[in-house]
């Protein structure tokens, strides 16, 4: 690190601007993957934590926020990746929400904590993020990553993707 | 890179068991999710070739975190990458179920369902694992199987449950694939010996959660059980099908050609 003080804070502020490759609309502190920054003497660390374990954005994430902070005169940044505790959707604040929304990215549901593992398909209404609708139907639970599945909305024909909850 | 030595077939005494527990439970997903990959592009339907990407992405991406854990644990200087490509055959420790050929779409969809049923009972009692990485890796990957065995067993019921010839299929599938089940549940040294940082899932009671879940499934998709049989063993041990070599030679080729290329 060149310049000599850098609060944790500037750095979060730095890492709003690093989006993610697959949801180009938040940024990585805003889906939850940046879970830390530590700023020890001359040395950042940031902290992050994968979304799927096969997601294949990590390392494209990575150089992303190392670049970010060279940008700012801040080098040789370690990204650490940590892997407790495990990734939820339930870190996506509000506002985070609504840029999915906004996007056409119907944003997700509480996830399911539950200790038990049950084969019960999920029932939670999913809401058109066009006309705003509850009658949709669930098309596929796979989707074009892997923290999306798709669906269409009965009102007004709309294809769209759902933010899975998880 | 220097090639590290290969790992040997069967030795008498596991120098290091956690490291061994380590690759049977990456092997296993490693291996499958590349047999599920070999569906990519000739899916039934095209969802259906997204979801099995995305499954067999999801058990990839566990088996690159648990085998980057086994190479620390051994501390030999190899990586996750070392781990996966440049050992042979006799060093994998996948069971057996996984390694066979796809099949068609039914055993696909069987042999995934039996092992994701087996999947998330090993996930959620290594979440419990005084080891915080590999418990993290266990607490996610738990929810990822989790929604895994959703699709399967709604595949099960679907194919069991469907036309004749899909019931056929699926019966087939499950009869073949049947003995290689009792692999996921043998117990041996390593098991003993890695206990100390957690339960390890062989147990009677493992067994039989498996085997209600299993059947119960198994009954709504009006498919039968099949019998009891002598159960095929060895994978733990570097002991494995003819199918293995074969899909370890696609799977490494381009590593092995091109020793230390970038891309």
């Amino acid at each position: 690190m060149s310049r000599a003080t850098t609060s944790r804070d500037e750095i979060l502020g730095i890492l709003h601007a690093v989006k993610d490759p697959e949801v180009p609309v938040l940024s990585v502190v805003e889906l939850g993957i940046v879970r830390d920054v530590i700023v020890e003497g001359d040395v950042v660390t940031v902290r992050i934590t994968p979304t799927y374990s096969g997601c294949p954005a990590m390392h494209e994430i990575e150089r992303d926020i190392v670049g970010a902070l060279e940008a700012q005169g801040i080098t040789g940044a370690v990204v650490e990746l940590v892997y407790a505790p495990a990734w939820t959707t339930d870190w996506i604040g509000a506002d985070a929400r609504e840029k999915l929304r906004a996007a056409g990215i119907a944003p997700p549901g509480p996830a399911d904590h539950g200790a038990v593992i049950t084969l019960a398909r999920r029932r939670a209404t999913v809401h058109c993020p066009y006309c705003g609708s509850a009658s949709t139907q669930l098309k596929s639970e796979f989707g074009s990553t892997a923290c999306k599945a798709i669906h269409v909305c009965n009102a007004c024909d709309q294809p769209f993707d759902e933010f899975k909850a998880f | 890179m220097t090639r590290a030595p290969v790992a040997g077939p069967r030795e008498t005494t596991v120098a290091n068991p956690l490291f061994e527990f380590l690759l049977r439970l990456a092997d296993d997903r490693l291996v499958l999710g590349h047999r599920l990959s070999e569906w990519c592009g000739h899916g039934p339907i095209l969802e259906e070739d997204i979801a099995m990407a995305n499954i067999a992405l999801d058990l990839v991406g566990q088996a690159n975190a648990v085998l980057r854990l086994a190479g620390e644990t051994e501390g030999a200087g190899r990586d996750e990458d070392a781990l996966a490509y440049l050992r042979d055959e006799t060093g994998f420790r996948n069971a057996q179920l996984v390694e066979l050929p796809k099949g068609d779409f039914a055993f696909t969809m069987v042999r995934q369902f039996l092992f994701d049923a087996f999947s998330v009972l090993q996930w959620e009692a290594l979440k419990q694992w005084k080891l915080p990485t590999l418990a993290g890796i266990a607490a996610k990957a738990l929810k990822e199987d989790t929604y895994h065995l959703r699709h399967t067993s709604d595949w099960l019921l679907k194919l069991g449950d469907g036309t004749g010839e899909s019931h056929a299929r699926a019966q087939r599938a499950l009869d073949d694939s049947w003995r290689f089940t009792g692999e996921l549940f043998e117990c041996d040294a390593v098991d003993g010996a890695v206990a100390e940082h957690g339960i390890v899932l062989n147990s009677a009671t493992a067994h039989s959660r498996w085997h209600s879940m299993v059947s119960d499934v198994v009954a709504r998709a009006t498919l039968d059980l099949p019998k009891d049989t002598p159960m095929a063993t060895g994978g733990r041990r570097g002991r494995h099908t003819e199918f293995l070599g074969h899909l370890l030679s696609e799977m490494q080729i381009v590593v092995r050609s091109h020793p230390g290329a970038k891309w």
